[in-house]
């Protein structure tokens, strides 16, 4: 059954009849980053209001593929556990030259963790469940569909915004904008903002479909196969992905110059699919033809206008940090912009997301960038190298590593920023949290269940936590007055060491390690990490 | 006769095939050869251990024929 939209009705604004308060956050865009930035916002006790120009759910399943580290910040957002059940949970990807298989990679070779290394789910889905979270903040998240912003100006301590509806258009104000309009911000564009970086020419087929066989052939495998120069669409690339509700993502590489409307027709399309699953029946679900760019804002924030996500950053989808890396936008700037607009941080706190996620942005893009230049060889020098490597990735393990067919999101490390606190462990300061299960009284949790949201000092092995203001504790293979767990199978042990402390920011990031925790070197390293208002600042 | 080598590149292996691809940037074929060939002799001269070079030359004829 293909995905059934269900519009989302309009409902008249208030604004439309009389002026409204001023808002805490405005939002605009109701795709996952700007759903997922409303209800972090609302966790930590922000109001927002979410508005959209259309009124339903992603369009074609796009983004599809959700990291480890996406679903263990959608697990503090809600709705982790709901995407892990319903999406295809894979960790083996294969990569193919012509028809025969050079090499595969296992990306989560070890056990002890929550989430697996990646799961495919479609956008739709992680809408609609990230909507129906949203639903259980009615004081805190207002969503507008059909609302379109169509300007704004940032007056210093505020942005007033116009906002069109079906009934008419009415003015807003709100503390802060955050842009989650997409690729094609027309906050950007509002504001002229350079968005620079690379184009490539090459353009890709994206295709969904859905059939009750499996086209990875007899048995059904979640896994990625990436084909160099496959026998079914000689001298290009191809991806084949599973998703849930039998459908299947294939990506095919076409030609230089290709006429992308030609191009995205059934009469040219279901030849090409058929080419790679035979006669096995299917149904084209969904398709679309595109180029793509690696580009970034310089900033992500222009005074009280914050960009999150694509409006911030887009890259080639070879690599699956485009989604990944929104959301990774939105789980560094959640707690920062509560604890500013709360008054216990200086608004320079907020810099430092333009620090931290402009690197992430950056790591992204020179990836992206390497996969898609090893995928489209430029000229016949670029073309021998490739695929000498790929002759010589049959046997040889440092030739399987530069085969490039995406390098796959991964946390970027934030070490040697403003926030952390200089220090060595095994998890150095900068570093995401590594998950563990963890045992307790009230029974079997995770370390990242047990840490994130807030700024938490975690003790390992025989060391003694001190009590500091606005920071949990967390015992690990101790006994003390503050909530203790059991390192189940050890592995909290193995992967931090013992008699270290670790404090982690709400966003699960190591901000600061410490071998003897005293309250003061504690106090010190969270007031550095949440850019503390000093007393005689205030 | 063909040895499997240890990956010693990584991490570092997509930044080195980048460079080396910017390296070729802009050059016509002949004259990318003679920088592969330049390339292999200063090699050579870096690892300067005539078994391993004489093993490195083996190794890579040896899939001349798959």
């Amino acid at each position: 059954m293909p995905y059934d939209y269900k519009p989302f009705p309009f409902v008249a604004p208030p604004g439309l009849t009389a002026p409204e308060p001023r808002h805490k956050v405005a939002i605009v865009g109701a795709g996952p980053i700007g759903l997922a930035m409303a209800i972090d916002l609302a966790l930590h006790g922000v109001a927002s209001v979410v508005l959209d120009d259309n009124d339903v759910v992603s369009v074609g399943s796009r983004a599809i593929c959700w990291s480890k580290r996406t679903l263990e910040i959608l697990d503090r957002l809600g709705v982790g556990e709901r995407m892990l059940e319903k999406g295809v949970t894979w960790k083996v990807g294969r990569n193919f030259h012509g028809a025969e298989e050079v090499y595969s990679f296992d990306l989560l070779p070890e056990e002890g963790h929550k989430y697996p290394a990646f799961i495919n789910l479609q956008q739709y889905y992680v809408e609609e469940y990230l909507i129906e979270r949203a639903r259980d903040f009615p004081d805190l998240i207002d969503l507008r569909f059909r609302n379109e912003v169509t300007g704004h100006e940032d007056r210093g301590d505020h942005v007033a915004l116009t906002v069109a509806t079906p009934e008419g258009d009415y003015a807003l104000e709100a503390e802060y904008l955050i842009a989650c309009d997409g690729a094609g911000s027309p906050t950007r564009e509002r504001m002229g903002l350079a968005f620079t970086g690379q184009t490539f020419e090459e353009q890709f087929l994206i295709a969904d479909i859905e059939m009750a066989d499996s086209p990875f052939g007899d048995a059904d495998l979640s896994e990625r196969w990436f084909w160099f120069d496959p026998p079914f669409h000689p001298g290009k690339s191809a991806l084949l992905h599973m998703q849930p509700d039998h459908v299947y993502r294939i990506d095919l590489q076409l030609d230089l110059g290709a006429d992308a409307k030609a191009e995205a027709t059934e009469a040219k399309v279901i030849p090409r699919i058929k080419a790679i699953v035979g006669d096995k029946p299917f149904r084209l679900d969904w398709m679309s033809v595109y180029k793509f760019r690696c580009m970034k804002l310089d900033r992500f924030v222009h005074g009280r206008v914050i960009f999150a996500g694509d409006s911030a950053h887009v890259v080639s989808p070879f690599g699956a940090r485009g989604g990944n890396g929104g959301i990774q936008d939105v789980d560094n700037l959640g707690w920062k912009l509560a604890a500013v607009l709360a008054g216990t941080s200086d608004p320079a706190l907020i810099e430092t997301y333009q620090e931290e996620r402009s690197h992430g942005a950056a790591e992204n893009i020179l990836n992206s960038s390497r996969s898609t230049n090893f995928m489209t060889p430029k000229t016949p020098l670029e073309a021998l190298f490739r695929a000498e490597t790929l002759r010589l990735a049959h046997d040889q393990p440092f030739a399987q590593k530069l085969v490039n067919s995406g390098r796959l999101s991964l946390p970027c490390s934030l070490e040697g920023m403003a926030l952390q606190t200089p220090g060595y462990a095994q998890v150095p300061p900068g570093s995401a949290l590594v998950d563990a299960p963890l045992s307790g009284d009230d029974g079997d949790s995770w370390l990242l269940e047990e840490v994130q949201g807030d700024f938490t000092l975690v003790g390992f092995g025989d060391l003694l936590l001190p009590e500091v203001e606005g920071v949990r504790r967390i015992g690990v293979n101790q006994r003390a007055d503050y909530p203790c767990f059991v390192a189940t199978n050890n592995h909290a042990v193995r992967r931090y060491g013992t008699g270290k402390a670790y404090l982690f920011r709400p966003d699960g990031h190591v901000c600061a390690v410490f071998d003897r925790p005293d309250a003061s070197a504690v106090a010190a390293a969270r007031d550095r990490a949440a850019c503390t208002m000093q007393e005689d600042d205030a | 006769m063909r040895t499997i080598y240890p990956d010693r590149l990584s991490p570092d292996q997509d930044a080195f095939y980048n460079a080396l691809m910017d390296a070729h940037h802009g050059l016509d074929d002949a004259e990318s050869q003679a920088l592969n060939a330049r390339l292999v002799l200063l090699m050579a001269n870096r690892i300067a251990d005539l078994a391993v070079l004489r093993d490195l030359l083996d190794t890579a004829r040896s899939y001349r024929d798959e």
